[in-house]
């Protein structure tokens, strides 16, 4: 009988060195995304962007437990499940700012970003769209026999459309080797997901209808992360099929850039802050022992490499002319004629 | 040579390319051991087994993202949307998706898959699983889409699809399933954006898509035995990429053009090429283009209704004539 259950309290000893690698990545997250903001507030960054200020640890938890090898699909709120699978942080500000050094050109954009090389494969601003497609990635996999495993985050929005549970009866009837993270930081959007859901836990209430466990995890604390990460891409590696995992977390602001969120209680604005997961890191790491010279020297490179990144992008230029005409076939072309 | 219907060469198509390449796989619902709700995919699943051919649930969306995400890791594989109808219910992942990924990563992407569907009317199926839906495809920018209308095409263009590195949508004429045709033994292989002068001739170029291509065919006939006409006949075959050659190429010489097209009338394929030859082609037109379609009307289940609304033989003739005429006057 499938069940809800809290993700394992965290006996397992976690390699210190994989602890200051999930530091090192929630804080050149977190510096990245401020960056970027203030770039689209100078007008250098256009359009629109998702940030995930306060929802660092449950990409960072997940990407320091995934095998190179392995893919991740998220969102369009996905900068940092692309940074933290090693794509290249240059790129990613340039894709951002419209340059031909972007990682895609300047055709993705902020939510589009991909790496193929890191096993980023796409940013999919459609709810729920990427989970089908994680399933074919997963059902190559396994076809293949290559051992990947897929992580496929998703928003907490994303549980009352059809392609989530499309996706999952399939992924489980296939026994598919993919990891789904539902990534519910309470708001669909501008509306509260208790709001608009049929049941509390948005994904895992619903993981008994597939005969799955519903594992909810603090989504902000990364080593409970880190150890759900672990057990869920153990479990499809070894050949038992797919999990469903929700993390509670929450995004300090709003929705996209022209949200300022002032639907948020600010009671609950205030305890979400208190529940950072990057000071809350910080403290854990110092009280296991980690000399606070060490934090304080990866956050002045974590600051340093975000300003080098800032910096090319501001020097390159922008996609020339004939960018807008290639690339839309395998040619390298766009002709709709033969 | 072996006489084979239509739906026969449809599994024959997707045999040879599984026989050919270990990632070609297959999927969609009833396909692997029922063989197909149109019996066009019998014997597959005994000859490459459950894990190649395999049933899913009836869910679209699963089916089309499968074979999207699998194309991203490395295999080549080929779904069906039962009827072209239901493409509205997956068409996110279509048309959003699978038809924008390559050019958002800026190529880094590479999707080589083909999604087979039986599409348009004649079978009196009602106006939920008769549609022709060609339009839908070709107007989204990163999708190949071709329909073949013989046998022997159905064979190549399939093995075309599954070969390109791009994703191909191949819409099968349901009404043309039972269609028999002497088929070549051994490999075929076709090539994607060629159409084909189906017959030759020197007053007026018709230019037919799918089930239109056999009617078109036997209008010319008709107008040759009762008119003196000589109609040139062209089979379109591939709506994207299109071979707009062949067609100017026609017309130049005939100087008139009337396309038939079973698909409602707004913004139908034949719009595409009126507008073409009017641009590229205008000096060497000698009368109005003319295009012959089903009206912009929803397909009704009746067959009475049904044979009104999508272009008869009759209807072909007539229009003809009208343009014909047009130049006598």
């Amino acid at each position: 009988m499938a069940t809800v259950r809290e993700a394992r309290a965290g006996a397992a000893e976690i390699d210190p060195a994989v602890r200051l690698r999930i530091y090192r990545m929630m804080v050149e997250g977190r510096a990245f995304e401020r960056r970027a903001h203030d770039l689209f507030l100078e007008g250098l960054i256009k359009g629109t962007s998702h940030l995930a200020h306060g929802q660092e640890a449950v990409a960072a938890g997940f990407a320091a437990a995934m095998r190179e090898d392995d893919l991740t699909f998220r969102t369009y709120r996905g900068h940092l499940h692309t940074l933290f699978r090693g794509a290249p942080m240059e790129a990613l500000m340039a894709e951002l700012m419209g340059r031909a050094t972007g990682i895609c050109g300047g055709k993705g954009g902020s939510m589009h970003l991909t790496d193929v090389a890191h096993g980023a494969m796409g940013s999919y601003a459609i709810v729920a769209a990427h989970m089908p497609i994680a399933n074919g990635a997963a059902w190559a996999a396994l076809e293949r026999g290559t051992g990947q495993v897929v992580v496929c985050f998703f928003g907490d929005g994303a549980t009352n459309i059809g392609a989530f549970h499309e996706a999952l009866n399939l992924a489980v009837v296939w026994k598919l080797p993919v990891v789904f993270v539902c990534e519910n930081n309470l708001y669909m959007e501008y509306t509260p997901i208790a709001q608009v859901t049929a049941v509390p836990n948005p994904a895992a209430d619903r993981a008994s209808a597939y005969g799955l466990e519903g594992i909810l995890v603090d989504g902000n604390d990364a080593d409970k992360v880190y150890l759900v990460a672990e057990e869920c891409l153990g479990r499809a590696r070894a050949g038992e099929g797919p999990s469903l995992v929700e993390a509670r977390t929450y995004r300090h602001g709003g929705h996209s850039r022209a949200d300022p969120a002032k639907y948020r209680p600010e009671e609950e604005v205030r305890e979400w802050l208190a529940r950072d997961p990057i000071p809350r890191y910080r403290e854990r790491l110092r009280s296991l022992g980690v000399d606070p010279a060490e934090l304080d020297r990866i956050e002045a490179e974590a600051a340093e490499a975000v300003e080098r990144a800032v910096a090319a992008a501001r020097a390159a230029p922008v996609p020339p002319p004939e960018a807008l005409s290639t690339n839309l076939w395998a040619d390298g072309g766009s002709s709709w004629r033969s | 040579m072996a006489e084979l219907t239509y739906r026969q060469a449809v599994a024959r198509g997707i045999a040879q390319e599984m026989e050919r390449d270990p990632t070609v796989y297959f999927i969609g619902e009833d396909v692997a051991a029922a063989g197909g709700v149109f019996k066009t995919t019998e014997g597959l699943l005994e000859r490459f087994g459950p894990r190649r051919v395999r049933d899913t649930p009836i869910s679209e969306q699963a089916i089309v993202g499968a074979i999207m995400g699998a194309a991203m890791n490395g295999l080549r594989p080929i779904a069906e949307i039962m009827f072209s109808d239901f493409f509205a219910v997956c068409w996110d992942l279509v048309a959003n998706q699978i038809a924008k990924t390559r050019y958002m990563t800026d190529g880094q992407v590479k999707l080589p898959l083909v999604i087979r569907s039986a599409n348009g009317g004649g079978v009196r199926f009602g106006a939920q699983h008769s549609q022709s839906v060609e339009a839908w495809a070709m107007q989204i920018p990163g999708l190949k889409v071709v329909v073949p209308s013989t046998p022997t095409d159905v064979i190549g263009l399939l093995a075309a699809a599954v070969r390109d590195d791009d994703p191909v949508i191949v819409l099968e004429p349901k009404a043309l399933y039972a269609m028999k045709e002497d088929v070549p033994e051994g490999e075929i292989v076709d090539r994607l954006g060629a159409a084909a002068v189906r017959r030759e001739g020197s007053d007026l170029t018709i230019a037919a898509l799918g089930a239109m291509v056999p009617k078109a065919l036997e209008a010319a006939e008709r107008l040759a035995a009762e008119d003196g006409v000589s109609a040139e006949v062209i089979d379109v075959r591939s709506l994207v990429p299109f071979d707009v050659g062949t067609i100017l190429a026609s017309v130049e010489r005939t100087g008139r053009l009337v396309t038939v097209e079973e698909n409602p009338r707004l913004c139908g394929w034949g719009a595409e090429v009126a507008s073409i030859v009017a641009e590229e082609a205008f000096w060497n037109l000698d009368g109005p283009i003319v295009r012959v379609t089903t009206p912009h009307l929803p397909l009704p289940a009746a067959d009475a209704l049904e044979d009104l609304a999508i272009p008869s033989v009759e209807r072909i003739v007539e229009a003809v004539r009208g343009t014909l005429e047009r130049r006598t006057a």
